[in-house]
C-alpha cells in the first residue's frame, strides 16, 4: 500500500530511471522534447563535436517562433542574427533527422501551442524544452518545463534528465468567476499574491472548482505563467474537458488505445489525503479583471484599482522596486488605472493566442472600431489557429476595427523579430512578462486578458468590457 | 570530453580581481549559434589594448591562465568556459572562483584550481621574472609548479573524478545507459510519437 501522493509525485515516480543515491539527482525520463530555433543551436554543436546521434527522434520535434516575421512570410528575413537562428536550426533537423515544421508551414507556430495541438501534450507525460513557458503543457497533467541549452544537448543524447524532486504546492481556486473575468486575471492575482519568487523550488498544481470549470485554453493560460511564480512547472489534474480536447487530435491515442490511456490518466489526480509542502487559497467570486501597474508579473491589482504608491508597500525592497518601476513605467501613485491610455495593444503570445483567445477577443471588437492613435496587433499563436480564425471569419473582425491581422509566432511577447514597442510606448499586452524593455527597448507592458485587452484597444485606455458603452 | 591527467605549456598572469564573464567574454559575443570559434571573443574589450597580457608574444599559445580573486562572477553564460577551451586554455588557478563558472568549467573539462592568496602572488612574481616560463598542472597529485616553485590547489573530489575519467553531463548518464533502454522498454506504445507525423 503506497501513501496517498500527488499528481506531480505520480507523474515523477512513473518516470524514474534511475533513484539518485547520496544527494545525487534522480534520473527522469523524458517523453516529449518541443525545439526551437533559439536555445538549440549550440546544443546540436555539442552533439556534433562529441559525435553523439539524437537518441529518440520519435520524441522530438521542432518548429520555429521566437524568430518569425509576422509579416511578409515569403520574403528574406531581414535581420541577420534571427535569419542565422532559423537558418541553423533548418540545417540541424536535416542532418539529425529531427521533425520540423518551418514557416509557412501548416503546423509552424509558437512551441507551446504546436504540442497541444497536434495531440502530442498528454496527461501524464514529462515535456521539456529551452524556454521558460513550456510549463504551459501542465494544463493537460503533465509535468513540463523549461531547461537550459546543456539540458537540452543533454535530452537530445539522452532522453532524460538528472532532477532532484521538487516541493509540492496547492493553488486552491474555488467559486465561479464573474462575466468578464478569466484565467488570466485569476494567474494574475496568483502571482500578486505569491510573488515572482513564491513558487521557487515547488510544482504548482492549480486545484478547484474555478480550475475545474476551465477550458484548455484557460488552463494552458494558467500553467503557462507558472514560470513567473518562480515555479518550474504548473499541472492540472486530467478530467473530461482534457480528454474532450485531445481525443481525435493527430497524435492522441486511438482505438483500444485510447481506452487504455485514460484508464492510466484517471489514477494520476491527487489522492484523497495527499499533503502538499504548501497551499495557497484564491477566492474566484470575488476575482476582478486585474491588470499589472509595474515590471514584474506580479506588480499588479485589479483594473478598478488605482495605481499603488511606494508607501503602501512594507517591504523595504518591495518599497524600492515600486519606486523603480513606477518611474520606468511613468505613472504617478493614485491614478485610476482605468484612465492610464494606451499606445497599442498586443493580442499573442503562447499566454493567450489560441482559438478561444481570439474568439473573446473578436466579441468585444466585433462592430467597434479601434480607438484612434492606438496601434493594435493580433497575431495568432500558430497557422492553424490562423486558419481557424479565418474560417470564422474573425480576421474580418479585426480588420474592420482597424487591428492588424498577422501570422504566428512569438512576435511582441519579447521583440525577438520586428514587432517591437518604440521607446516610451506603452502597450496592453495579453502577454506574460512586463520586464523593462521586454517589448522592445523604453517600452511599457501592461499584461492583461484578452477581454481587457480588447476593451482596451476599443477605449484607448485599460478598460474592462464593463466599461464600454452598450456592455459587452 | 577529453580525460585531464596533467598539463604542461605557457602561463599567463592575469593580475586582476572579480574578472566578471562579462569581461571573460562581452554579450555581443552571445548570438553566436556553435559552440567553438569563441577564441576571438575572449576578453575581447581588453584585449582592444596593446598592453594587455595576451597581447605579449612571450604568452603566445598558453594553457593555463592564473586570475585574480573572484573568476568568473556574474551571468551564467556557459560562453565563458568555451571561449577560454578555444583560446587554448586547459587549466585557471584562481584564490576563488564564482559558483556558476566553477561548476560550468567541471562539466566542459576547464579544469579550476583554487591556490591561495601568497601562493597566488608567488606564482605571478615567478612568471613575471621569466615570462614564457612553463608550468606544469598536475591533476592527481594537486600541485602547480613553474620552476622549483611548487603549490598545491584544491578543487572538489566530485569534479576532480570527473575531469580525471573526461565525464561530460552525457557520459555520465550514458554510464546508466542500461537502465534507460529498460526504462523504455517498459513505455506503453500509446505515449506520443512525434514520427511519423499525422497531420490534422
Amino acid at each position: 500500500m503506497t501513501s496517498p501522493r500527488t499528481l506531480a509525485e505520480k507523474v515523477w515516480d512513473d518516470h524514474l530511471v534511475a533513484k539518485g543515491e547520496n544527494g545525487n539527482p534522480d534520473l527522469i525520463y523524458i517523453d516529449l522534447h518541443l525545439v526551437h530555433e533559439v536555445t538549440s543551436p549550440q546544443a546540436f554543436d555539442g552533439l556534433r563535436l562529441a559525435n553523439r546521434p539524437v537518441r529518440r527522434l520519435d520524441l522530438t520535434i521542432a518548429t520555429e517562433d521566437h524568430n518569425t516575421p509576422t509579416i511578409n512570410i515569403d520574403k528574406q528575413i531581414a535581420d541577420e542574427t534571427s535569419r542565422i537562428q532559423i537558418e541553423t536550426l533548418r540545417k540541424n533537423a536535416a542532418e539529425f533527422g529531427v521533425r520540423i515544421h518551418s514557416l509557412g508551414d501548416i503546423e509552424q507556430g509558437i512551441v507551446h501551442v504546436v504540442g497541444p495541438q497536434l495531440g502530442l501534450t498528454m496527461p501524464g507525460i514529462t515535456v521539456v524544452c529551452g524556454d521558460s513557458h513550456t510549463s504551459t503543457h501542465g494544463a493537460f497533467g503533465a509535468m513540463a518545463f523549461g531547461i537550459g541549452t546543456s539540458e537540452v544537448e543533454h535530452v537530445l543524447a539522452t532522453q532524460t534528465l538528472p532532477l532532484k524532486p521538487f516541493k509540492t504546492m496547492a493553488i486552491n481556486v474555488e467559486g465561479t468567476l464573474r462575466s468578464g473575468v478569466t484565467a488570466k486575471d485569476i494567474i494574475l492575482a496568483v502571482i500578486a499574491k505569491i510573488g515572482t519568487n513564491g513558487g521557487q523550488g515547488y510544482v504548482l498544481e492549480y486545484r478547484g472548482s474555478a480550475i475545474r470549470a476551465l477550458s484548455m485554453e484557460g488552463r494552458m493560460t494558467i500553467c503557462n505563467m507558472s514560470i513567473e511564480a518562480g515555479a518550474r512547472a504548473g499541472m492540472v489534474a486530467p478530467d473530461q474537458t482534457t480528454y474532450d480536447y485531445l481525443q481525435g487530435r493527430p497524435h492522441a491515442p486511438q482505438g483500444t488505445d485510447w481506452e487504455t490511456a485514460v484508464a492510466y490518466w484517471n489514477t494520476l489526480a491527487t489522492d484523497e489525503g495527499a499533503t502538499f509542502d504548501a497551499e495557497v487559497f484564491l477566492d474566484a467570486n470575488d476575482l476582478e479583471p486585474f491588470v499589472t501597474w509595474g515590471t514584474n508579473p506580479g506588480q499588479g491589482v485589479s483594473l478598478s484599482d488605482v495605481v499603488p504608491s511606494p508607501g503602501d508597500f512594507s517591504d523595504a525592497g518591495e518599497r524600492a522596486a515600486a519606486e523603480r518601476a513606477l518611474e520606468y513605467m511613468d505613472l504617478t501613485p493614485g491614478t485610476p488605472l482605468k484612465e492610464v491610455p494606451v499606445d497599442a495593444v498586443f493580442m499573442g503570445s503562447c499566454t493567450n493566442s489560441r482559438i478561444e483567445d481570439l474568439r473573446q477577443f473578436a466579441s468585444i471588437v466585433r462592430g467597434r472600431k479601434k480607438a484612434e492613435g492606438v496601434r493594435v496587433m493580433v497575431v495568432p499563436g500558430s497557422a492553424r489557429v490562423r486558419l481557424e480564425a479565418e474560417a470564422e471569419g474573425l480576421d474580418k473582425i479585426f480588420e474592420e476595427f482597424g487591428a492588424e491581422w498577422r501570422f504566428a509566432g512569438c512576435s511582441m511577447c519579447l521583440g525577438m523579430n520586428p514587432d517591437q514597442l518604440s521607446p516610451g510606448e506603452r502597450c496592453a499586452s495579453t502577454s506574460n512578462r512586463n520586464f523593462e524593455g521586454r517589448q522592445g527597448k523604453g517600452g511599457r507592458t501592461h499584461l492583461v486578458s484578452p477581454l481587457v485587452a480588447a476593451a482596451t484597444a476599443v477605449r484607448g485606455t485599460l478598460s474592462s468590457p464593463s466599461d464600454l458603452e452598450g456592455g459587452n | 570530453m577529453d580525460k585531464f591527467t596533467r598539463v604542461t605549456g605557457i602561463v599567463v598572469p592575469l593580475r586582476r580581481n572579480a574578472v566578471d564573464t562579462d569581461q571573460i567574454i562581452p554579450a555581443v559575443f552571445l548570438k553566436r549559434v556553435t559552440k567553438t570559434g569563441f577564441d576571438d571573443a575572449l576578453f575581447a574589450n581588453w584585449r582592444n589594448d596593446p598592453e594587455f597580457v595576451l597581447n605579449q608574444p612571450e604568452f603566445k599559445g598558453a594553457k593555463v591562465l592564473i586570475a585574480g580573486s573572484d573568476f568568473g562572477t556574474g551571468s551564467s553564460r556557459e560562453h565563458a568556459v568555451w571561449a577560454l577551451r578555444d583560446y587554448g586554455f586547459e587549466a585557471v588557478l584562481s584564490p576563488k572562483f564564482a559558483d556558476i563558472f566553477r561548476g560550468n568549467s567541471g562539466k566542459q573539462g576547464l579544469l579550476t584550481g583554487v591556490i591561495s592568496e601568497a601562493d597566488c602572488e608567488k606564482l605571478w612574481n615567478a612568471v613575471e621574472a621569466n615570462p614564457g616560463i612553463e608550468i606544469t598542472v598536475d591533476l592527481p597529485s594537486q600541485t602547480a609548479t613553474v620552476g622549483d616553485l611548487s603549490v598545491s590547489f584544491d578543487i572538489d573530489e566530485y569534479t576532480k573524478w570527473r575531469l580525471l575519467e573526461g565525464l561530460d553531463d552525457i557520459a555520465l548518464t550514458l554510464r546508466d545507459e542500461q537502465a534507460i533502454t529498460d526504462f523504455e522498454a517498459k513505455r506503453p506504445a500509446w505515449l506520443p510519437q512525434t514520427i511519423p507525423a499525422r497531420q490534422s
